[in-house]
């Protein structure tokens, strides 16, 4: 008789929201194969799919609460850390993810893509982005980075019918499986160097020995950084966001700008925050040449852009610069900026491409400058909320975008990186032209001798797009009318060990 | 001879007599066997399905059973340490396997009732 092998402790609460939204996924398949395509499939799924969310959102909401007070809960051997940092972008994934699913039900319906595996995959595909955010093991950043991607990668392609939605699909793959790879080579390198693949485990390695030879490390550092930087869309790896954003098809464009960014830099914050923290000479700089290309290539490429799609993922890189601006600090002060912006711009982005959503008509492909001319003087409350989500994500004043950008700029002050700052505010004085562009845009009339023809509309919103258009546009203004709650949670969530 | 070289003459056994082995077969297959080359014999698949037309060689159905023997593949890989083992695991490493089990066998009853198990 073997002696019995000790099995790790589990604290079931703490990884329950991963467990809600796995068992909505599976439970969904099921319903699939059991009622194939009844007219009741689809509406039950729906229902599935928002309750997993619900049931993901309480247990987070009773997580903070026993997390409060920086009382962090490590469980399954240290592998899965749940602290405010993890529940706040926790959080802001499953927000992003129940507008996504709110905004696909008419969609699909439009689009005559009705498929509870679309919805499976979504959920999945949000189960493995919360495994990401409370993450303390690389390997289980690496899991979850593969059940976050492999899930999108399906889902940029569900338009099967469309021939953009493929090139999406594989292009995202390709890169994607590109940058899986990378990952897990500096996965391999760092635990060459220190023995151990947990995030803690590494720090304190670390701080008691001297590493002789730092190459191995380093490259490690290096390969996770490249890694996690195409899940975020930095530049010079964001090569795939311009036609995967615009040939995905637009909810899932949405759910992959707010989710997928939230889920990639909860991975970036942690791993480099708790575990490198030592090395922070090393890639503070590499950081900050990230963070200058992203400010630099995502706010200029977007001015010469035709499509409001590509747009917006050029400006979603503009955004992942002011974001890394906030990470390059490596300041308690950075973490909360860069938090914050990830709250605010992820229901900034969901709102214009909700707008987006509801805009177009069936085929989900004409998405020029020109289809949108006109578009506020046709349908004033979509066209007006459609304004209001550029000019938020431009940052005026008395929007959620402005307060993010303001405490990035505060904090990259505190940490004297005004390089960065000078560049950031150009950038956003290069973004908003783009911006306003738009807005005027929507706002002229079309002409009638122009080839293009004027937007043919359907002109009801569905209540559901209805929903998330409001919610996204009542969350942005109330962060830039009252900050303070909302600082106050970011600062709160910072505390990393 | 040294004992460290002595430990793998084994293994040079071992390949010599599973080349004598394989070249007895194949010898043996080739005297014994009559010799009627027809066309069809040299096209890429002969599990009834003609390759003519499309883009690939090779058939997209293929694919979807491709990916099931995948899900059994990997299920096999966990299995069998899990197997060695299962004493020591006890009760916990049961109820993990039949969670991991069960989700496996709801693929394939989701593949199954999409009809993909039907060559049609």
């Amino acid at each position: 008789m073997t002696p019995p092998i000790s099995t790790p402790s589990i604290n079931w609460l703490a990884i329950s929201p991963e467990i809600a939204l796995a068992a909505a996924g599976v439970v969904m398949v099921m319903l699939r194969s059991v009622l194939r395509r009844r007219p009741i499939t689809m509406p039950l799924c729906v229902v599935v799919a928002i309750s997993g969310v619900v049931a993901a959102g309480a247990v987070e909401y009773r997580l903070w609460q026993v997390v409060d007070h920086h009382r962090a809960i490590s469980t399954v051997a240290g592998m899965v850390r749940v602290d405010l940092f993890g529940i706040f972008l926790g959080v802001v994934v499953l927000g992003a993810t129940l507008m996504t699913l709110l905004l696909s039900v008419a969609y699909l319906r439009r689009e005559g893509l009705d498929a509870p595996e679309y919805l499976a995959l979504v959920l999945l595909s949000a189960a493995g982005m919360l495994a990401m955010t409370t993450a303390n093991d690389l390997i289980v950043v690496f899991l979850a980075l593969e059940v976050l991607s492999i899930p999108l990668y399906v889902l940029a392609a569900f338009d099967r019918r469309r021939l953009s939605s493929q090139e999406a699909g594989i292009k995202y793959f390709v890169l994607g499986a590109f940058s899986s790879a990378i990952f897990l080579y500096g996965v391999a390198l760092t635990y060459g160097a220190t023995g151990t693949t947990s995030l803690t485990g590494i720090a304190s390695f670390l701080a008691h020995n001297t590493l002789l030879d730092q190459g191995t490390l380093l490259a490690g550092i290096a390969f996770l950084l490249v890694g996690l930087g195409f899940k975020v869309a930095a530049v010079p790896f964001h090569m795939w966001t311009p036609d995967v954003y615009q040939g995905a098809p637009t909810p899932i464009t949405a759910f992959m700008s707010a989710a997928t960014k939230a889920a990639g830099f909860a991975a970036l914050l942690r791993v480099f925050g708790v575990a490198f923290p030592l090395y922070r000479a090393d890639w503070r700089p590499a950081v900050f040449a990230l963070a200058v290309l992203s400010l630099v290539v995502g706010s200029v490429a977007a001015v010469v852009q035709t499509d409001v799609k590509r747009m917006l993922a050029y400006s979603s890189i503009a955004h992942a610069g002011y974001i890394l601006i906030g990470f390059q600090t490596a300041t308690s002060r950075g973490r909360e900026a860069a938090l914050l912006y990830l709250f605010v711009y992820s229901f900034m982005t969901v709102g214009a491409f909700a707008v987006l959503t509801v805009a177009t008509r069936r085929g989900d492909d004409r998405h020029s400058l020109d289809d949108y001319r006109g578009l506020a003087l046709e349908r004033p409350i979509v066209g007006g909320l459609l304004i209001f989500f550029v000019l938020a994500q431009a940052g005026i004043p008395f929007t959620g975008g402005f307060i993010a950008k303001l405490e990035v700029f505060s904090a990259a002050a505190q940490a004297h990186q005004y390089v960065l700052l000078v560049i950031g505010v150009l950038a956003a004085v290069v973004t908003a032209y783009f911006y306003l562009r738009i807005a005027y845009t929507v706002l002229t009339p079309g002409e009638e001798t122009s080839s293009a023809k004027p937007l043919e509309t359907p002109r009801r919103v569905d209540v559901w797009s209805g929903l998330v258009l409001v919610a996204c546009a009542a969350l942005v203004l109330v962060v830039g009318v009252v900050p303070g709650v909302f600082v106050h949670w970011a600062r709160d969530a910072t505390f990393l060990l | 001879m040294t004992e460290f070289y002595r430990q793998y003459l084994s293994v040079a056994v071992l390949i010599g007599a599973a080349a004598l082995m394989f070249g007895a077969m194949l010898g043996a297959g080739r005297l014994l066997r009559p010799n009627r080359p027809q066309p069809e014999k040299f096209i890429t698949y002969e599990a009834g399905s003609d390759p003519v037309g499309g883009w690939g060689q090779s058939n997209v159905r293929y694919y979807v059973y491709a990916l099931l023997f995948v899900m059994f593949d990997v299920e096999a890989v966990f299995i069998f340490p899990w197997a060695v083992n299962l004493k020591s695991l006890g009760v916990y490493g049961l109820i993990e396997m039949a969670v991991f089990i069960i989700v496996l066998t709801l693929g394939l009853v989701y593949a199954w009732r999409k009809g993909v198990l039907r060559w049609a």
